[in-house]
């Protein structure tokens, strides 16, 4: 897929509600984020919180003066209904009496008030930047350190792992995290300070009336409970035709041509008529009862807002409390109404971040390759002599594919493995290059044991051309002189020629500094093959590692590539898995494999006079044609 | 995303409906205040307790009108919302089964994929929001200014100030945030760009010893990204508090302003505190929008990329005027045919002219980009012909109706390409009528019956994920099957026996040679083995025929077949 189709599903940061809110009336609040949604959840949820909190350390500071910050505004908050009350209840009396109001009483407040406002926005606005920095911030040192982990695991951990779980881990769970510091935490926060604030504040003005309104407070919190939990049952079976349906989608549109060879459109359209249909049944129900939320919180924030009419009506009419008190109280119910109408989608948003920092720490907590030594320096005088001595591999302690294995290859010869699919041909690569740890002998590579040079030193003596052929977005020129990128001009040609990538390449409209799109699909994949020779050429490595470099291209354009391929062979020791056996007769040594292990060993001669497994391939592949 | 707005046509009624429950609730939610103001204003001033009694339960029921409208909202509004997007899902998966191969490369099928899912659903999530909070906002805004005009019109004139102020606020924040949103996903694409590529190259990034040049390039993009999102949260940080100064500003000035009016007698003291709660009404439902407005500009690209789609017109249509069935057997012939791809400066077959009968085979051999795929998939009409003519049973395919067309062809394409369900399902897939007799003869001709019947539950052994439990010559093999059981009179196997063993292929093509003796056979090759006893070769190279005849005649004279020979066959093998 190419970029534009992996659009990040980053809900948009939702701003922060809270803070110093002014007065209040009836409303509903909070987010439409769809409550009931399925949430993951951690495995070992403390241990995960204690080390993602770890991640925080470096901004303790600016984290303990952002939280005294919220404490601060909060308690201003809870303050500001309060001080407001005063002065409509001094207008209150003046008004009744028949009085003037007291205009310097009223200004003091008021004047009070502003500054009060003016902090308060200053202070959110400190504070949510101080978190929103400290989320990136955070987030950007976690990806960093995913990064360089990913550099420092074996290969086995990729062979194990698809690349979209990777990836998802480094972008998805990382900003799941960010989103939730960044939100979920002020909100965490300042709603329970909000709400004790409110609480603090309305018991001081009247606890009988705190009592009253009060109850709405486990009603509204078993509602939200209530519908998240109703809500399920729909939001699973919406995944599910989702599912279905997306599947659908992908299997007709991937596979369109069989589609119309077989007439299947109409059949396909009906197929999926009928999932979109069962999708929009549970989609809208869903929907429907998720967005229940809203309008019933409204409702009990309604009830009590009737209720502190009423109640406190009465009141002042008994003169219990004054008129401004109401009017606080009516914002005060407000200030934790709403808190409890977000706290489900707060704690889903902080659960599944925990549990995103759960895989992000099973990653970081991956064994890692064996750390480089020091590394003596490898020997100058490149000879390109490889002696294998008694090497025992297995991928698992369970299977041993080597017990004892001793090659001894001699500089510029070459070595053919050969084998049926999935014979393990690649593990030898795997243990030259180290890329797997051999678990017994030793590998010595012009007279140096491998495991005394650094891994890079060791792979840069290698020169390496695999099936699949890597190239990335970027210029012609950016891939062939991708390990030597100080090479000049004059160099990659040359490479380019030496691999008869030259001529194709002056043909593209580009030439060298076409650019490469994602999957490399402007050129062939013979084209392809030849620029990640030409690659292997300008690297200019004393020994080569050939992996099928030209399986995936017609026998005739191999016979072509082959004349690159020998050239780039010429005096360099060169290990080569091959498929097709015909271009490896001449090798000096041909290792055969099965089923992970060697099998026989020999020259071509040698092989074919003794009619092992080695004869058997060999006649299946030339000989097939003339019984059919 | 107004073209496809437009799609809401049907739903108009329902939306003028929800947009009438919704102002009611607005005024429901205003009008609450205005009751606290009469209690106010005619209980506690004059004491009267039985008065604020009775505004409670009329409150009460008000409110109770409220969320019976906001509910009932609610329904139509998900109702509409996701019918909305179930019709728009079908509108494009109608008009992409209409799309040729040529529409297919131009999109791409992984793009087209996700325009018919991801895009769906963005566009989805951003109509739910506006069809419930965006579209409660500017009634709620009307309502309650209606509501503060009707109540004092003086003390109204707050708002004249307060509003344009928000207003410039949201105005600002959000010039400023879409172009950052909109460089954040590119530079979030980047990164994503970075690690997918060193995770597919992950073995040459460490031979070629770059592990710290990819690691710089990673911080390079993420540190781009860090920046970007730093900006953005910066921008983010500010409307809050801004917003919300504006507000307590604005209430403030109320109090102030009100209690002037007050004591000059121009003003009931209730109405002051109904003022407040407007304020609060008004401006919250106007901040909510301010933060809706975030989701727009990604619903946006999304819905741009669905018209795309919709915009298409197929390039391949059925002829208007159908000619009248033909008579024959299957008779195949290319009459000087061309074709270029779309976009492509090169011909990728130029001036192919043969005729194949039923009982002939007819190999196609070629190096790979040659053009023998994309010759064999001008006959089912994949792509249409750009010069010349492709004639079966001597009438034009293009005046054929797609659907009498391809039932003449069976075709087995170089990608095993299987569905989910069962295995006799996958096989009976051109040909509903098939019966478990036809399905059985088809697998066996196709050497695929063994298998199947070692499989768990024979032939209803459902296929996970289109067969990914089965092997690659398996898959092939129920391929094969598949065409055989449309009973078609040409056969076209476009490299379909690839991925079997030798024994395999041997034992399939003397089966094959046996069971499609009366059909007209197109086979295209790699290997020289699998073309040699063939009626007639074609040799493409460069989209055109470098040679056509027999084995034996084009070893003689044909050098691109000689080359494509001793490639694969040593010398002393050939004769």
């Amino acid at each position: 897929m190419s970029s534009e189709e992996r659009q990040q599903n980053t809900p948009p940061p939702n701003m922060r509600m809270g803070g110093a809110f002014g007065g209040g009336g009836p409303r509903g609040g909070g987010h439409m984020r769809a409550i009931g949604r399925p949430v993951e959840k951690a495995k070992n949820f403390k241990g995960t919180v204690k080390r993602l909190v770890s991640f925080l350390k470096p901004y303790s500071m600016p984290l303990a003066v952002t939280t005294v910050l919220i404490i601060i505004s909060s308690v201003f908050s809870a303050a500001s209904p309060k001080i407001l009350g005063l002065a409509i209840t001094s207008m209150f009396k003046s008004f009744t009496a028949g009085s003037r109001p007291d205009y310097v009483y009223v200004v003091k407040i008021l004047g009070g008030l502003s500054i009060l406002y003016i902090l308060s926005a200053l202070i959110t606005f400190f504070t949510q930047r101080t978190l929103a920095r400290t989320a990136q911030k955070t987030a950007y040192t976690m990806r960093r350190q995913l990064d360089e982990k990913l550099s420092k695991l074996p290969l086995k951990y990729f062979d194990t792992k698809t690349h979209g779980e990777i990836m998802s881990r480094v972008t998805n769970d990382v900003d799941n995290i960010n989103n939730a510091m960044q939100q979920g935490m002020s909100q965490l926060i300042s709603s329970l300070i909000g709400i004790i604030g409110a609480i603090v504040m309305m018991l001081i003005i009247s606890p009988l009336l705190t009592l009253i309104t009060i109850i709405t407070l486990p009603l509204s919190f078993g509602v939200t409970m209530f519908i998240a939990k109703k809500s399920q049952k729909f939001f699973a079976a919406q995944q599910k035709s989702l599912g279905e349906l997306n599947g659908h989608i992908e299997e007709m549109f991937s596979g369109h041509r069989i589609v119309k060879a077989f007439g299947y459109e109409k059949k396909s359209v009906e197929r999926f008529g009928e999932i979109n249909t069962r999708l929009f049944d549970s989609g809208w129900k869903s929907q429907f009862i998720s967005g229940f939320i809203f309008p019933v919180m409204n409702f009990i924030n309604n009830l009590g807002y009737v209720a502190v009419c009423v109640a406190g009506g009465i009141f002042v009419v008994k003169k219990t409390i004054e008129i401004g008190d109401v009017q606080a109280f009516i914002q005060y119910i407000r200030m934790f109404t709403q808190p409890v109408a977000q706290s489900a989608s707060v704690i889903n948003m902080l659960q599944s971040a925990v549990a995103s920092a759960e895989r992000i720490f099973e990653v970081l907590d991956e064994p890692e390759e064996k750390a480089d030594g020091d590394g003596v320096e490898p020997n100058r005088e490149n000879e390109g002599s490889v002696v294998f001595e008694n090497v025992k591999f297995g991928y698992t302690p369970e299977k041993i594919l080597f017990e004892s294995l001793s090659l001894d290859v001699k500089p510029g010869h070459t070595i053919a493995i050969v084998g049926p699919t999935g014979a393990g041909k690649t593990t030898l690569v795997n243990l030259l290059m180290r890329f797997y740890e051999i678990s017994g002998g030793k590998i010595i590579v012009d007279g140096v044991d491998t495991r005394m040079l650094k891994r890079g030193a060791l792979r840069r003596m290698f020169g390496m051309v695999l099936q699949d052929t890597w190239l990335f977005s970027g210029t012609i020129r950016d891939n062939i002189s991708y390990a030597r990128p100080e090479a000049t001009d004059g160099e990659i040609f040359r490479a380019a020629r030496a691999a008869r990538a030259d001529h194709f390449i002056n043909a593209l409209p580009g030439g060298y500094s076409t650019v490469l799109n994602e999957d490399a699909s402007n050129i062939s994949q013979g084209e392809k093959q030849l620029i990640t020779i030409a690659r292997a050429v300008l690297a200019d490595p004393s020994m080569l590692i050939l992996d099928e470099a030209t399986s995936s291209v017609d026998t005739r354009t191999e016979v072509q590539i082959q004349h690159a391929m020998k050239e780039l062979m010429k005096d360099r020791t060169s290990f080569v898995i091959a498929h097709r056996l015909s271009t490896i007769k001449d090798a000096e040594m041909i290792l055969v494999m099965n089923e992970g292990a060697i099998v026989e060993k020999g020259t071509h001669e040698g092989l074919i006079k003794a009619g092992g497994f080695y004869s058997q391939l060999y006649k299946a592949q030339f000989s097939a044609g003339e019984t059919a | 995303m107004l073209k496809l707005i437009r799609l809401l046509k049907p739903y108009t009624g329902t939306i003028i409906f929800i947009a009438i429950l919704f102002l009611t609730q607005a005024m429901v939610d205003l009008s609450l205040p205005t009751f606290m103001a009469e209690i106010v204003d005619n209980g506690i001033v004059k004491g009267n307790l039985p008065y604020i009694y009775k505004t409670g339960l009329i409150m009460i029921s008000i409110a109770m009108l409220g969320v019976l409208c906001a509910l009932t909202a609610g329904y139509f509004s998900s109702r509409t919302s996701l019918g909305f997007s179930k019709t728009l899902r079908a509108m494009i998966f109608t008009k992409a089964q209409d799309f040729s191969l040529n529409e297919y490369d131009t999109i791409g099928s992984a793009s087209l994929i996700t325009r018919a899912t991801n895009d769906v659903a963005q566009v989805q999530q951003a109509l739910i929001i506006m069809l419930s909070m965006m579209m409660r906002a500017p009634l709620m805004c009307i309502g309650g200014i209606i509501m503060a005009v009707s109540r004092d019109r003086h003390l109204s004139l707050v708002f004249t100030v307060a509003v344009p102020v928000l207003g410039l606020i949201i105005y600002l924040v959000q010039k400023n945030a879409i172009p950052l949103f909109i460089s954040m996903q590119k530079k979030l694409d980047r990164l994503n760009l970075v690690i997918r590529e060193k995770l597919t190259g992950v073995r040459e990034v460490r031979a070629f010893d770059m592990i710290a040049h990819e690691e710089k390039k990673f911080d390079e993009a993420n540190a781009s990204l860090t920046e970007t999102a730093l900006s953005l949260a910066n921008l983010m940080a500010f409307i809050m508090p801004a917003m919300m100064a504006a507000m307590n500003f604005t209430m403030l000035a109320i109090v102030w302003f009100g209690g002037l009016r007050l004591a000059a007698g121009k003003m009931h003291f209730g109405d002051i505190m109904a003022f407040i709660q407007y304020v609060n009404l008004i401006l919250f439902s106007l901040m909510m929008v301010s933060m809706l407005f975030i989701l727009i500009p990604r619903a946006e690209v999304s819905a741009g990329r669905i018209n795309e789609v919709l915009d298409i017109q197929p390039s391949i249509l059925d002829p208007k005027n159908p000619a009248k069935r033909r008579t024959g057997k299957g008779k195949l012939e290319f009459k000087n045919v061309s074709f270029t791809y779309k976009g492509a400066k090169q011909k990728a077959i130029s001036g192919i002219s043969f005729s194949a009968g039923p009982g002939e085979v007819t190999a196609i051999i070629g190096g790979t980009g040659s053009g023998k795929s994309t010759l064999v998939n001008l006959i089912p009409r994949f792509y249409d012909v750009e010069e010349g003519s492709i004639e079966v049973d001597s009438m034009d395919v293009r005046d054929y109706p797609q659907a009498e067309l391809r039932p003449l062809i069976g075709y087995v394409a170089q990608k095993a390409m299987l569905f989910t369900g069962t295995v006799a399902d996958n096989i009976r897939l051109g040909n509903e009528s098939a019966g478990m007799e036809d399905i059985i003869k088809a697998a066996k001709t196709a050497q695929a019956h063994d298998f199947i019947q070692a499989m768990p539950a024979g032939y209803d052994s459902i296929l996970a994920q289109a067969g990914r439990n089965l092997s690659g010559g398996q898959k092939q093999r129920l391929c094969i099957a598949r065409a055989l059981a449309v009973r078609p009179e040409i056969y076209i196997f476009d490299d379909s026996f690839s991925a079997l063993d030798f024994k395999t292929d041997s034992m399939l093509r003397a089966e094959l040679k046996k069971e499609l003796k009366d059909s007209t056979v197109i086979i295209v090759a790699q290997r020289v083995t699998t073309v040699m006893d063939a009626d007639r070769i074609i040799v493409l190279e460069d989209g055109r025929a470098a040679g056509m005849g027999t084995h034996k005649e084009l070893f003689a004279t044909c050098k691109v077949y000689r080359e494509i020979v001793l490639s694969q066959v040593s010398p002393e093998e050939v004769s």
